[in-house]
Protein backbone atom coordinates (compact mmCIF):
# COMPACT_ATOMS: atom_id res chain seq x y z
CA UNK A 1 0.00 0.00 0.00
CA UNK A 2 2.85 1.87 1.05
CA UNK A 3 4.37 1.54 -2.40
CA UNK A 4 1.29 2.45 -4.12
CA UNK A 5 1.04 5.76 -2.18
CA UNK A 6 5.03 6.62 -3.20
CA UNK A 7 3.94 6.12 -7.06
CA UNK A 8 0.98 7.74 -7.68
CA UNK A 9 3.10 10.24 -5.54
CA UNK A 10 5.55 10.15 -7.75
CA UNK A 11 3.63 10.36 -10.78
CA UNK A 12 1.41 12.64 -9.71
CA UNK A 13 3.44 15.76 -10.98
CA UNK A 14 3.24 16.65 -14.93
CA UNK A 15 7.23 17.40 -15.55
CA UNK A 16 7.36 13.96 -14.09
CA UNK A 17 4.91 12.31 -16.41
CA UNK A 18 6.59 13.90 -19.25
CA UNK A 19 9.79 12.47 -18.04
CA UNK A 20 8.68 9.42 -18.08
CA UNK A 21 6.84 9.67 -21.70
CA UNK A 22 10.48 10.80 -22.67
CA UNK A 23 11.90 8.14 -21.10
CA UNK A 24 9.71 5.71 -22.61
CA UNK A 25 10.27 6.84 -26.16
CA UNK A 26 13.60 7.32 -25.95
CA UNK A 27 14.54 4.28 -23.90
CA UNK A 28 17.67 4.54 -21.41
CA UNK A 29 18.62 8.85 -21.74
CA UNK A 30 21.15 10.91 -19.72
CA UNK A 31 20.01 13.77 -17.92
CA UNK A 32 21.95 16.04 -19.95
CA UNK A 33 19.88 14.83 -23.02
CA UNK A 34 16.68 15.41 -20.90
CA UNK A 35 17.56 18.75 -19.84
CA UNK A 36 18.08 19.89 -23.79
CA UNK A 37 14.21 20.00 -24.24
CA UNK A 38 12.87 20.74 -20.51
CA UNK A 39 12.77 24.59 -19.03
CA UNK A 40 14.10 23.44 -16.05
CA UNK A 41 17.96 22.54 -14.21
CA UNK A 42 19.74 20.09 -14.74
CA UNK A 43 19.23 20.04 -10.75
CA UNK A 44 15.42 20.14 -11.46
CA UNK A 45 15.51 17.06 -13.71
CA UNK A 46 17.78 15.08 -11.24
CA UNK A 47 15.37 15.88 -8.21
CA UNK A 48 12.64 14.87 -9.80
CA UNK A 49 14.10 11.59 -11.12
CA UNK A 50 15.45 10.81 -7.62
CA UNK A 51 11.55 10.98 -6.20
CA UNK A 52 10.75 8.41 -9.51
CA UNK A 53 13.46 5.59 -8.69
CA UNK A 54 12.01 6.11 -4.73
CA UNK A 55 8.92 4.98 -5.93
CA UNK A 56 10.46 2.19 -8.21
CA UNK A 57 9.36 3.95 -11.42
CA UNK A 58 12.53 4.74 -12.77
CA UNK A 59 16.33 3.35 -12.50
CA UNK A 60 19.94 4.60 -13.44
CA UNK A 61 22.64 2.57 -14.44
CA UNK A 62 26.42 3.99 -15.33
CA UNK A 63 27.71 3.64 -18.83
CA UNK A 64 31.20 4.30 -18.99
CA UNK A 65 31.21 7.67 -17.46
CA UNK A 66 27.53 8.47 -18.33
CA UNK A 67 24.89 8.11 -16.14
CA UNK A 68 21.55 6.27 -18.03
CA UNK A 69 18.05 6.50 -16.81
CA UNK A 70 15.37 4.18 -17.94
CA UNK A 71 11.67 3.27 -16.86
CA UNK A 72 11.84 0.53 -14.41
CA UNK A 73 10.74 -2.92 -16.08
CA UNK A 74 12.69 -5.70 -13.54
CA UNK A 75 13.96 -7.71 -16.81
CA UNK A 76 15.22 -4.18 -18.14
CA UNK A 77 16.87 -3.49 -14.99
CA UNK A 78 18.51 -6.93 -14.80
CA UNK A 79 19.70 -7.02 -18.26
CA UNK A 80 21.48 -3.57 -18.34
CA UNK A 81 23.24 -4.76 -14.78
CA UNK A 82 24.28 -7.96 -16.73
CA UNK A 83 25.41 -6.07 -19.63
CA UNK A 84 27.77 -3.35 -17.36
CA UNK A 85 29.11 -6.78 -15.35
CA UNK A 86 30.10 -8.47 -18.40
CA UNK A 87 30.92 -5.68 -20.65
CA UNK A 88 32.88 -3.82 -17.71
CA UNK B 1 -7.52 -4.68 -16.92
CA UNK B 2 -6.79 -7.65 -15.46
CA UNK B 3 -7.97 -10.43 -18.26
CA UNK B 4 -5.80 -8.25 -21.01
CA UNK B 5 -2.50 -8.87 -19.42
CA UNK B 6 -0.10 -11.02 -21.81
CA UNK B 7 1.06 -14.29 -20.96
CA UNK B 8 4.64 -13.47 -21.62
CA UNK B 9 7.19 -11.25 -21.80
CA UNK B 10 9.93 -10.91 -24.49
CA UNK B 11 14.06 -9.32 -24.14
CA UNK B 12 16.77 -9.52 -26.21
CA UNK B 13 20.18 -7.77 -25.50
CA UNK B 14 23.00 -8.01 -27.51
CA UNK B 15 26.81 -8.38 -25.84
CA UNK B 16 30.06 -8.22 -26.57
CA UNK B 17 31.72 -10.81 -24.89
CA UNK B 18 32.59 -14.61 -25.89
CA UNK B 19 29.84 -16.73 -25.81
CA UNK B 20 31.51 -18.96 -22.84
CA UNK B 21 31.71 -15.45 -20.44
CA UNK B 22 27.75 -14.70 -21.28
CA UNK B 23 26.87 -18.50 -20.30
CA UNK B 24 28.82 -18.44 -17.17
CA UNK B 25 27.43 -14.83 -15.97
CA UNK B 26 24.45 -16.71 -16.73
CA UNK B 27 24.52 -20.08 -14.97
CA UNK B 28 27.30 -20.19 -12.59
CA UNK B 29 25.35 -19.10 -9.43
CA UNK B 30 27.97 -16.91 -7.96
CA UNK B 31 27.89 -14.71 -10.96
CA UNK B 32 24.29 -14.55 -11.52
CA UNK B 33 23.93 -13.80 -8.49
CA UNK B 34 26.21 -10.44 -8.87
CA UNK B 35 23.87 -9.03 -11.87
CA UNK B 36 20.26 -10.33 -10.52
CA UNK B 37 21.05 -8.74 -6.86
CA UNK B 38 20.64 -12.02 -5.29
CA UNK B 39 22.44 -14.72 -3.32
CA UNK B 40 22.22 -17.98 -4.85
CA UNK B 41 22.43 -20.81 -2.37
CA UNK B 42 24.13 -23.70 -4.24
CA UNK B 43 24.81 -24.53 -8.34
CA UNK B 44 22.51 -24.44 -10.80
CA UNK B 45 21.25 -28.18 -11.60
CA UNK B 46 18.41 -29.28 -13.74
CA UNK B 47 15.80 -30.43 -11.34
CA UNK B 48 17.25 -28.38 -8.25
CA UNK B 49 15.17 -26.23 -5.92
CA UNK B 50 17.27 -23.19 -5.21
CA UNK B 51 16.65 -20.75 -2.41
CA UNK B 52 17.76 -17.20 -3.17
CA UNK B 53 17.85 -14.48 -0.80
CA UNK B 54 18.03 -10.63 -2.15
CA UNK B 55 21.26 -9.12 -1.97
CA UNK B 56 21.96 -5.61 -2.90
CA UNK B 57 24.11 -5.74 -6.51
CA UNK B 58 27.58 -4.63 -6.60
CA UNK B 59 27.77 -3.59 -10.21
CA UNK B 60 25.24 -0.36 -9.54
CA UNK B 61 25.46 1.63 -6.55
CA UNK B 62 22.41 3.21 -6.79
CA UNK B 63 20.27 -0.41 -7.65
CA UNK B 64 21.67 -1.20 -4.94
CA UNK B 65 20.41 1.37 -3.03
CA UNK B 66 17.10 0.63 -4.05
CA UNK B 67 17.07 -3.00 -3.22
CA UNK B 68 18.45 -2.58 0.08
CA UNK B 69 15.11 -2.10 1.69
CA UNK B 70 14.44 -6.04 0.01
CA UNK B 71 17.67 -7.28 1.48
CA UNK B 72 17.38 -10.88 3.29
CA UNK B 73 13.66 -11.44 1.60
CA UNK B 74 14.17 -15.17 0.39
CA UNK B 75 12.64 -16.93 -2.67
CA UNK B 76 13.17 -20.10 -4.72
CA UNK B 77 14.20 -20.87 -8.27
CA UNK B 78 12.54 -24.54 -9.49
CA UNK B 79 15.76 -25.21 -12.16
CA UNK B 80 14.29 -26.96 -15.27
CA UNK B 81 16.89 -27.30 -18.33
CA UNK B 82 20.82 -26.31 -18.61
CA UNK B 83 21.85 -26.90 -22.20
CA UNK B 84 25.24 -25.45 -22.14
CA UNK B 85 25.86 -22.22 -23.94
CA UNK B 86 22.36 -22.63 -25.37
CA UNK B 87 19.40 -22.76 -23.18
CA UNK B 88 18.96 -22.17 -19.37
CA UNK B 89 15.74 -22.04 -17.88
CA UNK B 90 13.83 -21.98 -14.78
CA UNK B 91 10.62 -21.53 -12.94
CA UNK B 92 9.39 -19.47 -10.03
CA UNK B 93 6.51 -16.85 -8.67
CA UNK B 94 6.68 -13.65 -10.24
CA UNK B 95 7.05 -10.79 -7.81
CA UNK B 96 6.12 -12.97 -5.20
CA UNK B 97 7.34 -9.82 -2.52
CA UNK B 98 4.19 -10.46 0.39
CA UNK B 99 5.73 -12.48 2.90
CA UNK B 100 2.22 -13.39 4.25
CA UNK B 101 0.83 -15.30 1.23
CA UNK B 102 1.39 -18.67 0.84
CA UNK B 103 3.01 -19.03 -3.00
CA UNK B 104 3.77 -22.29 -3.30
CA UNK B 105 0.65 -23.85 -4.68
CA UNK B 106 0.13 -21.38 -7.49
CA UNK B 107 1.19 -21.60 -11.01
CA UNK B 108 4.86 -20.68 -11.60
CA UNK B 109 6.29 -18.50 -14.58
CA UNK B 110 9.22 -19.86 -16.74
CA UNK B 111 12.39 -17.58 -17.38
CA UNK B 112 14.28 -18.72 -20.54
CA UNK B 113 17.40 -17.78 -21.50
CA UNK B 114 18.82 -18.36 -25.17
CA UNK B 115 22.11 -17.32 -26.52
CA UNK B 116 23.32 -17.28 -29.85
CA UNK B 117 26.25 -16.08 -31.44
CA UNK B 118 25.85 -12.73 -33.89
CA UNK B 119 28.56 -10.72 -35.14
CA UNK B 120 30.64 -9.15 -32.18
CA UNK B 121 29.34 -10.91 -29.40
CA UNK B 122 26.27 -12.85 -28.02
CA UNK B 123 22.35 -12.51 -28.50
CA UNK B 124 20.48 -12.88 -25.02
CA UNK B 125 17.07 -13.52 -25.33
CA UNK B 126 14.91 -13.75 -22.48
CA UNK B 127 11.41 -14.92 -22.03
CA UNK B 128 9.52 -15.13 -19.16
CA UNK B 129 5.70 -16.76 -20.09
CA UNK B 130 2.75 -18.12 -17.81
CA UNK B 131 1.73 -14.91 -16.64
CA UNK B 132 -2.26 -16.36 -17.65
CA UNK B 133 -2.05 -19.09 -14.95
CA UNK B 134 -0.98 -16.75 -12.35
CA UNK B 135 -3.93 -16.18 -9.79
CA UNK B 136 -6.11 -13.04 -11.45
CA UNK B 137 -5.83 -10.70 -8.31
CA UNK B 138 -2.25 -10.19 -8.91
CA UNK B 139 -1.55 -10.86 -12.15
CA UNK B 140 -1.49 -7.83 -13.86
CA UNK B 141 0.99 -6.34 -11.30
CA UNK B 142 3.12 -9.15 -11.35
CA UNK B 143 3.12 -8.95 -15.09
CA UNK B 144 3.92 -4.88 -14.71
CA UNK B 145 6.71 -5.16 -12.09
CA UNK B 146 8.52 -7.72 -14.49
CA UNK B 147 8.51 -5.96 -17.40
CA UNK B 148 7.19 -3.19 -19.84
CA UNK B 149 4.19 -2.40 -17.40
CA UNK B 150 5.03 0.78 -17.46
CA UNK B 151 5.39 1.29 -21.01
CA UNK B 152 1.53 0.58 -21.01
CA UNK B 153 0.82 2.77 -18.10
CA UNK B 154 3.07 5.43 -19.60
CA UNK B 155 1.46 5.37 -22.79
CA UNK B 156 -1.94 5.68 -21.51
CA UNK B 157 -0.83 8.52 -19.22
CA UNK B 158 0.47 10.18 -22.48
CA UNK B 159 -2.79 9.91 -23.84
CA UNK B 160 -4.28 11.75 -21.17
CA UNK B 161 -1.20 14.55 -21.67
CA UNK B 162 -2.59 14.77 -24.87
CA UNK B 163 -5.87 15.82 -24.74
Amino acid sequence: MMRHAKVFAALGDETRLQLMARLRDEGPTSITKLAEEFPITRQAITKHLRVMEDAGVVHSVSRGRETLWSLSARWDARLARLKSLIEG
Amino acid sequence: MTDDTPDRIEKQIDLKAPLATVWAALTDHVQFGRWFGVRVGQPFTPGATIRCAITPTTVDATVAAAQKPHEGKTFDIYVERIEPTRLFSFRWHPYAIDEGRDYSREPTTLVEFTLEEVAGGVRLRVTESGFSGIPADRRAQAFAMNDGGWAMQTTLIAKYLAR
